[in-house]
């Protein structure tokens, strides 16, 4: 127990729009090191109606399983051409997209490692608190069987957090819808 | 999830209901992914822009009454949180936000873009000036008003420690109408998101002063590293 109470949370509401600056969603620069993919998908009410207002963040390790961040040491993997923040917002469809790399491994105490994926957090309108998520990747079964984070979470519920690869126009894509509520409801985390 | 915290579904704030989330939050263990966090690179990066009154863009003052909003941002151990970025966002003084989705007929203020950040100092120390924001009607329900609040987004030192939420003016009548004020379930907690008038901030023949402080959470010193994590739901 802590021993100051915490600020409350409030939704974000519908005008966070001096938040998006342009660029927020391109995470790549072009020394960045990896393999670039985009990452897209749509957002959905109960109702499967598409959420237009909704803010997504993302936060991922480098190629090389490494944050940006003073709590992750290993200086060595340091990619100084990637941060590994992005934030956008979605379209009148409901729609959001990235463009970033894949991310590496992330350490998991001494014993092993993390599948790939990248943290997740969603605001909207009707949300009075942001909801924490994460992506992993349908190309990464092996990893993603043996995930700390997804081996807690009920098997039949584990697909609403892995998103689909495609190719596109020569790109790689990852496909993952966000619904927040009903049938196949994404996982929220009580992080 | 923390007891002063709003539920996700207020069925008073209509668009919760088809947004809330009905399964449980699943609790998860804490790896390096959640210690870390977006927020010390971003700051670093980060070109404060603290006046409001004369960021609009086409080169006067906005109009309104001028304020001061200052507080510390602390963690929940008391430390204070330095160098990281607040990014704060608000309607007008006559209740209208620069946005195409707000058709409130109400005028806009060429002088007034409504949005502002700033980086804590050494002891967490944050301020901004800008005008205090109107009260403004919405569709939740019939004769609805906001009370006046400025919008607050703090990603804070850890990925668990991202905050967005919205600070209240001390004595409006409108909180207690409030369907999203009111989702904060306790006394104490709603008090939390109200400034204080401050004279000692007031500046004279200038400024009114508020103080609103923020506690996020701190980031946790180490990762959880059980390889078998609960799967307990709370809520």
């Amino acid at each position: 127990m802590k021993g100051r109470d915490l600020t409350p949370p409030q939704t974000v509401g519908p005008f966070f729009h001096g938040l998006l600056r342009e660029g927020l969603n391109m995470l790549v620069a072009p020394k960045t090191l990896g393999d670039r993919i985009r990452i897209e998908g749509h957002v959905y009410d109960g109702n499967r109606t598409p959420v237009s207002d909704a803010m997504i963040e993302i936060w991922q390790a480098n190629a090389r399983g490494h944050y940006s961040h003073p709590a992750d040491q290993r200086v060595a993997s340091l990619d100084p051409a990637f941060a590994g923040f992005g934030r956008t917002g979605t379209d009148e469809a409901g729609h959001y997209w990235f463009e970033t790399i894949r991310p590496g491994r992330v350490p998991f105490g001494k014993s092993g490692d993390q599948a790939p994926h990248l943290n997740v957090a969603v605001s909207a309108r009707g949300l009075l608190h942001h909801l924490f998520t994460r992506l992993y990747f349908d190309d990464e079964a092996a990893a993603n069987a043996r995930d700390p984070v997804l081996r807690g979470i009920p098997e039949d519920r584990r697909s609403t957090m892995v998103a689909k690869k495609i190719i596109a126009d020569g790109k790689t894509v990852y496909r993952l819808d966000i619904v927040l509520q009903g049938q196949d409801e994404t996982v929220f985390f009580d992080l | 999830m923390n007891k002063d915290f709003p539920p996700y579904l207020h069925e008073a704030y209509r668009a919760t209901v088809l947004r809330a989330p009905r399964r449980p939050l699943i609790q998860v263990p804490k790896t390096l992914s959640e210690v870390t966090g977006p927020g010390p690179t971003v700051s670093a990066a980060a070109s404060p822009d603290t006046d409001l009154t004369r960021n609009g863009g086409a080169g006067g003052e906005a109009v309104g009454e001028r304020i001061i909003v200052t507080g510390r941002v602390i963690d929940d151990d008391g430390n204070p949180v330095p160098d990281t970025l607040l990014e704060i966002w608000q309607a007008n003084a006559a209740g209208r936000y620069r946005h195409r989705r707000d058709q409130h007929h109400a005028p806009l203020d060429p002088n007034f873009l409504g949005f502002g950040t700033c980086l804590t100092d050494e002891n967490g120390l944050y301020r901004f000036t800008t005008v205090r924001p109107g009260a403004y009607p919405w569709e939740n329900h019939p004769n609805a008003w906001r009370p006046a609040h400025i919008h607050f987004s703090l990603l804070g030192p850890a990925w668990t420690s991202r905050l967005v939420t919205q600070m209240y003016f001390p004595g409006d009548p409108l909180q207690e109408l409030d369907p999203i004020f009111n989702s904060v379930p306790t006394d104490a907690a709603r008090e939390r998101l109200i400034a204080r008038y401050a004279h000692d901030v007031t500046q004279p023949a200038w400024a009114l002063g508020f103080r609103f402080d923020i506690v996020l959470r701190g980031s946790e010193a180490t990762p959880f590293e059980s390889a078998e994590p609960s799967r307990a739901a709370k809520r």
